[in-house]
């Protein structure tokens, strides 16, 4: 590891609490969960980088990409590295990982000791906007993050460019989409109720105007555990601190 | 499970469960007693029996092309490769949009299929998407059309079979939420099922489908537009296209044929909101298959065709000349882009039409190459915009935009339209002039001598750099001499100008 690899990773921040909040589901698994509380934790102010998951691979080489098992992670996983040891010498260090598995990201955070943030912790930080918790009311929010998704994907650049939102997190919007522990949660809600695959507007979304949202749970929904893309990557969650 | 969740937000059409029988509906076999002869049997007629032969690849083509006829006899089973690309490219003149597509154009690649076949439908999802995307193709008997089978991440393939029961021309579309966004950023296309004879021979085909695309710039704003969600929700389109882009069928890229031959446009429309009043300047269609349906009706002008329809016209070319393909919705042709043509080579015929052109009066800047008009944009943006450049593009913009009233070499007509040429009313003051052109000007007017008391509308649909270059045309041309007319010296004028809300711009 180089020493500006090295520099870099002791500088990346600690992660700062998020919440407690009030998550709205776009598609509750049940009515009654119309609402989901969700208790403080803590979540890490940048994705996951190209640096830390190299140093990661290092030290767990059955997550390089030439002895991962195939159901693990499917052919593109780490296709943008120049080697199967790391990204390169023309990479930044400081972009965020992409083209990692649900799988990967899981090992990844818990040989930190972290976890991956399940839906409700990321989607609870966010929706903060600069000023506040609910960032959608702000003006230019929405079409922020639309604008980013109306980009083609090429690789991103580094972590950290973006303003802090009320949280004091970074990048959950306009750099890489990002797992979570229950990615596939929509989908599991599953075909009980006829009603949910009719008409334009899925009578059973729970606010039909948040598109964003929408785009985040289509994205998800498409994804298995051994997939990886372009532009997805991923950032741990740790409990909040007693 | 995840299929499952991938119908859910594919928010496909309705699929009641149980039978949807409207109450006091007759018995379907009583219906079927009253049929005429001529009914093909829809969907219980359409397998014709199993698969015979070897796979077949369709053979994929982009707009305006058109596969050539199956010519097949027999049911096949035909393998679709299909690629959905997210990429950057002109919708304008100087204006980008990423667009995401079937194949890499919009509208998508044309499938040609014969009734019975069995599709083997391989949808891929590029490496480099940033979306998943699906398809659901109208063509399908089946709930979500495919959407279901085919939600596809990024790097992903996904593979479904259908039987194509119904003859028709048929749109497919992307259906991942948001579906109208997916829809908005041109993810629809034509696939054409023949019927088991085929259809009646004609000289020439083309593929056109209609779609309305929404921006945070206005018309024409330079360089790259961004989606604007709340547009597209408000149903107030930016652009109105036929094939995806204002330059796709004008100029060089027209439409060609020839005096004498028959040609059949199928002609889709992907919305993802407007209904389009397809018609063709200057000719009448013979044959209309109404929505795409099997029976045709003869001697329309003029045809509707829903979002997420499509229609087949045929018709004989007679005289030779330019024929304009519009939505005559006609605010969509004149202020949206929504124009396409079709060039006719061929013999006069004074019989049937004496064959004065007027093409200028409805082309208007689209007539001729944007390329001025282009250089001129990228000069301004680049800072380095000669008044040489504004004369080019000002030329072409004059030539669509004035030209119809005051006349191809400015002379204007007299007592109806002011002359432009030797002008001494325009020389005399050149923000007045900015302030004409962008709010119009009715009653008395003295020109080189004469009054005139008629009436010119405001023009505030040309942006800045437009004006700046029409007025430095006209300012230095038709035996006028002046300096040049800047961008910024027209939006002063422009924000000097209160205007009520709902005005342009």
């Amino acid at each position: 590891m180089s020493a500006l690899v090295l520099a870099w990773l002791l500088a990346a921040p600690a992660p700062v609490v998020v919440g407690p909040g009030v998550y709205r589901p776009l598609f509750p698994a049940d009515p009654a969960l119309a609402t989901v509380p969700v208790a403080a934790f803590r979540l890490d102010v940048t994705p996951v980088t190209e640096a830390g998951f190299a140093a990661f691979v290092a030290a767990h080489p059955r997550w390089r990409r030439d002895r991962v098992p195939g159901i693990f992670a499917d052919a593109g996983y780490l296709r943008h590295w120049a080697s199967a040891e790391g990204p390169g010498a023309g990479a930044r260090p400081d972009a965020p990982v992409v083209n990692v598995s649900w799988f990967a990201a899981r090992a990844y955070c818990q040989a930190r000791g972290a976890r991956l943030p399940v839906e409700a912790e990321w989607e609870l930080a966010a929706q903060a906007g600069d000023h506040g918790p609910v960032g959608r009311d702000e003006p230019g929010w929405t079409q922020r993050i639309l604008d980013w998704y109306a980009r083609p994907a090429a690789l991103p650049g580094p972590v950290g460019q973006r303003p802090p939102n009320h949280w004091r997190v970074q990048d959950l919007h306009g750099l890489v989409w990002e797992w979570v522990e229950d990615f596939n949660q929509a989908a599991a809600a599953g075909d009980r109720d006829a009603a949910r695959f009719c008409g334009a507007g899925s009578v059973s979304s729970t606010d039909k105007d948040d598109y964003v949202q929408f785009m985040r749970v289509a994205f998800r929904s498409a994804l298995a555990g051994a997939s990886t893309a372009s532009s997805l990557g991923f950032r741990c969650a740790e409990e909040a601190l007693p | 499970m995840r299929i499952h969740g991938l119908t859910l937000l594919a928010l496909v059409g309705c699929q009641a469960p149980g039978p949807a029988v409207h109450p006091g509906a007759p018995p379907a076999a009583a219906m079927a007693s009253v049929a005429p002869a001529t009914d093909t049997g829809g969907s219980a007629a359409g397998d014709l029996g199993p698969v015979q032969g070897a796979p077949i690849e369709a053979a994929l083509t982009s707009p305006p092309v058109v596969p050539p006829p199956t010519g097949r006899k027999v049911p096949a089973k035909v393998v679709v490769n299909l690629e959905v690309r997210e990429l950057t490219l002109p919708i304008s003149t100087g204006v980008d949009y990423t667009f995401w597509t079937f194949g890499g154009t919009v509208p998508g690649s044309f499938i040609r299929v014969r009734q019975g076949d069995t599709l083997e439908f391989h949808l891929r999802n590029h490496p480099d998407s940033k979306m998943p995307h699906n398809i659901d193709l109208h063509a399908v008997t089946g709930p979500g059309g495919g959407a279901a089978s085919s939600f596809t991440a990024p790097g992903h393939e996904s593979r479904f079979t259908f039987k194509a029961l119904n003859q028709g021309i048929f749109v497919y579309h992307c259906a991942t939420a948001p579906v109208g966004m997916h829809v908005a950023n041109g993810m629809y296309g034509l696939i054409l099922v023949e019927p088991p004879e085929g259809l009646r021979r004609v000289d020439r085909e083309f593929y056109v489908m209609q779609g309305d695309f929404y921006t945070v710039g206005k018309y024409r704003e330079k360089g790259l537009q961004p989606f604007d969600m709340q547009k597209a929700i408000d149903e107030h389109a930016t652009y109105v296209l036929l094939n995806g882009s204002e330059g796709a069928l004008v100029g060089d890229n027209a439409l060609k044929a020839r005096v004498g031959e028959t040609v059949r446009i199928f002609f889709g429309n992907g919305g993802p909101n407007l209904v389009s009043s397809f018609h063709v300047i200057g000719e009448i269609f013979d044959r209309v298959y109404a929505e795409g349906g099997t029976r045709y009706q003869e001697n329309v002008q003029t045809t509707l065709v829903p979002a997420g329809g499509a229609t087949i016209v045929e018709f004989r070319l007679e005289v030779p000349g330019t024929y304009l393909l519009v939505d005559h919705s006609i605010f969509r042709t004149f202020n949206k882009g929504a124009l396409g043509m079709l060039k006719v080579e061929g013999a006069e015929n004074k019989g049937i039409y004496s064959g004065k052109e007027v093409d200028s009066v409805y082309i208007a800047d689209k007539a001729e190459s944007d390329e001025a008009i282009a250089t001129a944009a990228e000069g301004l943006k680049a800072g380095t915009l000669t008044t040489e450049q504004q004369i080019e593009a000002g030329g072409k913009l004059y030539a669509g935009t004035c030209s119809a009233c005051h006349q191809a070499e400015g002379q204007g007509l007299p007592s109806v339209f002011p002359p432009l040429a030797k002008s001494d009313f325009l020389m005399a003051d050149k923000a007045r002039s900015i302030g004409i052109v962008l709010n119009g000007l009715s009653g008395k007017v003295t020109v080189n001598g004469a009054d005139f008391n008629s009436v010119m509308p405001p023009m505030s649909q040309l942006n800045d750099d437009e004006v700046a270059n029409i007025l430095t045309f006209v300012r230095n041309r038709f035996g006028n001499t002046g300096e040049a007319v800047s961008a910024a010296e027209v939006k002063a004028v422009r924000s000097q100008t209160p205007r009520p809300p709902g005005a342009a711009h």
